[in-house]
Formats: C-alpha cells, structure tokens, sequence
C-alpha cells in the first residue's frame, strides 16, 4: 500500500495545493485557476489522444457545447450549478458520439477531419443560435454557489477548479488501470492486432472519444462559471489546436504530462507578454505581441515534436535528476555502491 | 439567370479551392503528410506577391516568377527542416507538427506585414466578361483558366517526365523507388516546391478577389472538404472537389443567406466533409486503401 515517504509527500502537496489561495494575489490566483480548468480539459484530451492515439481538432467545440448546455441550465432552469456542470459533460459526450462516430470506423486521419468539420459546424452554431446562445455578445451567467455559499471570487473558485482537476486527474489514472483504459492504449500501441485479440477498435475508439467529450464539457462548462460569461471565442479553432497542444508539449500518454502541458500553455502566453513589453521599448512595431507568441508558440511544438516528443513530462524528471547529481553526487554512488555489496 | 451567375461564381471561387487543394494533394501522394500549413503558403504567396508588386515596384512578368521562386523556396525549407525528420512519425505528430508550422508562418506574416487590411493591386483588367450571358469579373474567369492550365501541367507532367514517373514511384512505394535509383528526398522537396507554388498562384488571385489580410490563411481549411470530397490521393478529384465545393458554397450563400443568420456558406463545406465521411470516406476519387498488418 502507501508508504510512509509518499504519505509525507502527498500530505506536503495536498497542504501546499490547500494554501495557495492565502499568500497569492488575485492576478496569480486568476492564472492558476485558468491554469487548473486546462488541466481539466487536457487531461480529457489526452485520453483520446494520448492513450488511444486519436487527434481531435475539436476539443474546444465539445467544451463550448458543455459551457452553453450548462449556462443555459443555470440561467433558465435555475438548475443548481453541480448538477448543471454533470449535463453539460453529459451532452459534450453525446455531441462527441454524434460527431465522432462515422469518422471513428476509419483511419484516424478522418477523425482529424471529422472534428475539424464539427469544430467549424459548432463554432457557426454558437455565433448563430441567438435564441439559446446569445449569438456574438454570449451568454451571461450568475457565479456557482452552495446553499448561499458563492464562488464567486478567484479565492473561492480555486477550490472549486482545483476540486474538479484532482477529480479529473484521479479519474483518468484510474481508468488506465481498468480493462477498458487498457484496451484504449492496446488500439493506440497496435489497432489491427488489438482488434485480432478481441478488443472492438470503433467500440472503444467511441467510449474513449466520450469519455474526453465529458471531461472537455466539464472544463467548458467550469470557464464558464469562472467567467460567468460564455462567447463563442472561448471556443475556437485555435483553442482547440492549444489543447492539442498541450497533450503533446506535456507528453502524451502521461497523466503528469497533461498536467505540465496545461500549466505551460496557459502562462507562455503571459510570459511572451512580459518579454513584449520590455522588446516594444526598443522595436516598437504593429502586432508584435501577436507575431511573436505565435512564433514561439508555433516553433515550440514543432521543436517538442522533433526533439523531445516525450514532452515536459519527460524533461522535468531529468531535469530533476540533473540538479540531485549535483548536489548529492558523492552521497548518490556510495548508495549505488552499497547496494551492489 | 440567378442561379447561373452563382454557379458561374462558384466555378471561380471553387478554381482558387482546386489549386490549394492540388497542393494539398501533391504532399499528401509524395508523403502521407496532411499539410494544415497550406493556408499560411496560400497567404505568404500573396504577401510576397504584394511586396514584389508595391514595394519592390517589378512589373507583374517579373514579380510573378519571383514571388513563385520565393514560395517555392518557402515550401523547400518547411520539407527540409521540419517535415523531413517526422514525416513517418505517428499520424498525430504528423499533423501537429504542420500545425505548429502554420502557427509559426502565421506569426511570422504578423510580424513582417502586420494585421492590416491589403489592397492588392489588380493584375487582370477591372471591365467585365460576358460569360454565357452573365457578366463576371475578369478576374473570376482567369481563376479558371489557370486552375485548368496548372491542372493540365501537371497531369502533363506526371505522365510525359522522367521526373514525374519518379514522383508517382514515390508516391507508389517509396522504398521500391529509392531501390530503382530514385533520389527519394529531392522528390519529395520537389513535391513541396510545386505545392508552395500552385499556394502562391491561388494566393494571388484570391487577393485579386477579395482583401489581404493575416485572415486569408482560413482559405487553407478548405482544402479539407475538397480533397475529402475529391479524395486525398487524387489530382483530379482536388479539380473536381474544388469546383464542386465552390459551386455550393456559393448556391448555398445565394439561397440561404436570407433564411438563416450567419455565412452558412463557409461552414457548409464541413457539413458535406461530415456527410461524405458517413457514406464514401475514400471520396469520389480516391483509392480505398486496405490496411495490413
């Protein structure tokens, strides 16, 4: 079972994870809770992509159908916010069936395609649907609350998106210990020869595609309590690229690595914007901001993808490893030594 | 009459489609690579195009090959330096890697010309074509020429050349075509080089048809209904599928704009990719491909 060392380790995490509200300002705590929601959405995607070796360019359309469904809830039928955040996972996964399952009998470049045809259809749906979705100028919301107790704060909403990360995190490590995660990573790893042993490649290639469309209707659906604000640009194309984004630049195919790709993705943005701010004093240009995160964004994942396809989950550990030696070179190799006598 | 003028508009809007869609094509044969970078060649060919014109101030018989050598080079290098080391890499890192390419390009255009609306000076003469009874502008009916005549080139080309048989034995069986001497990379580049400049010529004249601007590079999604539709292995079908989807977007924006809110006519290429994908995945043209182990 657990040991005493992870004990203390996990005790020391769950004590720093419960106090970053009291000594962080609003606009770290902004971050953070930004931050925490992608992990949500990232760990989801990284089942479908990570685990089961599936692209999706959609992710984001299937957060915008749970951040509507669950708005829409919230404000006409006064529906309470959990519950409203369950449906609108719910209806993220059936949208996902819906559009996933003619594409998902074939290759996965036509899943490619496929959710690159629903993230448009979506995208259009969303600016359009006045009546439901308040077309351009979105859908206001009021802030989540408890029994009178509000959310409303960047203080109070940490622990409500942390909540929901840990969930998710949980969840998804869980499931890779489950015959159907397993069976995921079997279809990722070799699909015509999962599919000889008995393992239904569109059956399970359709689950795992649900299950990410819940976790992506969950996170959409918590932006959406966050903002209290839902517009279709939270939603688009380029949303759901950073998703994919984040899998690979975190590693895909870890829990750890969804988690380090959607904490990297969400504050590179702020960094590109600090280092603007200091460049615009001495080349003051049009759009440079613009220009300059997607280069870096742009080169960033090309550079992960031919470099170091194992992503931040990868690098961390290493990195880790490199600073022990360091420091406990001498300590290291006589333990080394003592356990080889 | 209406229904002429719209077909006739779709005609020259679905040429631009069939020349992206050709260079989508083009690497798709060469390589298995689905290039989600061909809007941004789109858009740098009409940005240098531009430059050559305005800012250099060469007449159109010289700024038309330069700004063809220069996407070229362009295309060169993204096959070179990028898709080279990951082009048999998983499917997913395949497409995420010309992601991160057209991300990249996109940033760079912002920084070189900005976010800032172009004019693109015209290249064909501003009067009218009577074409079957409509008037159309000039420059919708040179869209068709040239997508016919760079159509006409290639299937020229893959059949008469040494250097297109290489290119279909490449596109065959890459490892049977570098055992019979085929310089497998250079056919490849190659393939990159043509697609950069078939991007640069539908750049061009999509800038002729409407503004300049960061935003053109959208016009690459396009190329995904086309060869979905046409099939992804299928000069022809990228010819056909362009003019198809051009058709009924133009229909479908002609008739539908007054009932329904919104520009349903650039979304209702998706809806057909969807539908086609339920009943003919391959598409009209394409080889259903049997998978073995």
């Amino acid at each position: 079972m657990v040991n005493k060392k992870s004990l203390v380790k996990w005790a020391v995490i769950a004590a720093i994870l419960a106090t970053v509200p009291l000594y962080s300002g609003n606009y770290i705590l902004s971050l953070v809770n930004l931050a925490a929601i992608a992990v949500t959405g990232a760990v989801g995607l990284n089942i479908l992509t990570g685990y089961t070796g599936q692209i999706s360019l959609g992710h984001a359309a299937f957060m915008g159908v749970g951040a509507y469904v669950a708005g829409y809830l919230m404000t006409n039928y006064h529906l309470p916010f959990l519950l409203a955040v369950l449906i609108g996972g719910i209806a993220s996964a059936i949208a996902g069936i819906i559009f996933g399952s003619p594409s998902l009998r074939l290759k996965g470049l036509y899943l490619a395609m496929a959710t690159l045809a629903s993230q448009i259809l979506l995208e259009y749906v969303f600016k359009n649907w006045r009546s439901v979705t308040g077309g351009v100028s979105g859908m206001y919301i009021e802030s989540p609350s408890i029994l009178g107790f509000s959310f409303g704060t960047d203080q109070r909403f940490y622990y409500l998106a942390m909540g929901f990360a840990l969930i998710a995190i949980w969840t998804a490590s869980n499931l890779f210990k489950t015959k159907t995660g397993r069976a995921f990573i079997a279809i990722r790893d070799r699909d015509i020869a999962a599919e000889i042993i008995g393992i239904s490649s569109f059956k399970y290639k359709l689950i795992s595609f649900a299950i990410s469309s819940f976790y992506a209707g969950v996170a959409g659906s918590l932006l959406a309590l966050y903002l209290t604000l839902v517009v279709p640009e939270s939603f688009v194309l380029s949303v759901s690229i950073q998703y994919v984004a984040m899998v690979i630049i975190g590693g895909p195919g870890t829990i750890a690595g969804a988690i380090y790709g959607a904490i990297f993705v969400t504050l590179l943005p702020q960094g590109i914007e600090y280092i603007t701010n200091i460049l615009a004093q001495f080349y003051p240009m049009e759009a440079l901001f613009a220009a300059l995160r997607d280069m870096t964004f742009g080169l960033l994942i090309i550079l992960f993808l031919l470099f170091e396809p194992k992503g931040l989950s990868d690098i961390i550990p290493r990195i880790g490893r490199w600073f022990k030696g360091l420091f406990l070179k001498k300590g290291g190799e006589s333990r080394n030594l003592s356990h080889i006598q | 009459m209406l229904l002429l003028q719209f077909i006739l508009i779709g005609i020259s809007i679905g040429s631009v489609y069939a020349l992206i869609a050709l260079g989508t094509v083009l690497i798709y044969k060469a390589t298995r690579v689905i290039n989600f970078a061909q809007g941004e060649l789109v858009m740098i060919g009409a940005f240098i195009g531009y430059t050559s014109l305005v800012s250099w101030g060469l007449p159109i018989f010289i700024a038309l090959p330069v700004t063809l050598l220069l996407s070229g080079v362009i295309g060169y290098l993204a096959e070179r330096f990028v898709l080279r080391r990951i082009a048999h890499g998983p499917l997913i890192s395949v497409i995420m890697v010309t992601l991160g390419l057209s991300i990249f390009l996109k940033g760079g255009v912002t920084g070189v010309w900005g976010t800032s609306m172009y004019s693109f000076p015209k290249i064909f003469p501003e009067s009218t074509i009577n074409l079957l009874g409509i008037k159309l502008p000039q420059v919708y009916f040179w869209s068709m020429v040239v997508a016919v005549i760079i159509f006409v080139l290639f299937v020229f080309f893959f059949k008469y050349t040494d250097l297109g048989l290489a290119m279909r034995g490449v596109a065959d069986n890459q490892k049977a075509a570098a055992s019979l001497g085929v310089n497998v990379f250079s056919v490849v580049g190659l393939s990159w080089v043509f697609s950069g400049i078939v991007a640069a010529l539908g750049g061009i004249l999509l800038a002729n048809i409407s503004l300049l601007n960061i935003n053109m590079s959208d016009v690459g999604l396009k190329a995904f209904p086309v060869v979905i539709l046409g099939g992804f292995d299928s000069l022809l079908g990228a010819v056909i599928g362009g003019l198809v989807i051009g058709v009924i977007e133009s229909v479908a924006g002609g008739y539908l704009a007054t009932i329904v809110s919104g520009a349903i006519d650039q979304v209702v290429a998706f809806a057909i990719l969807l539908i086609i994908l339920l009943i003919k995945p391959q598409g009209l043209f394409g080889t259903k491909e049997v998978e073995r182990l």
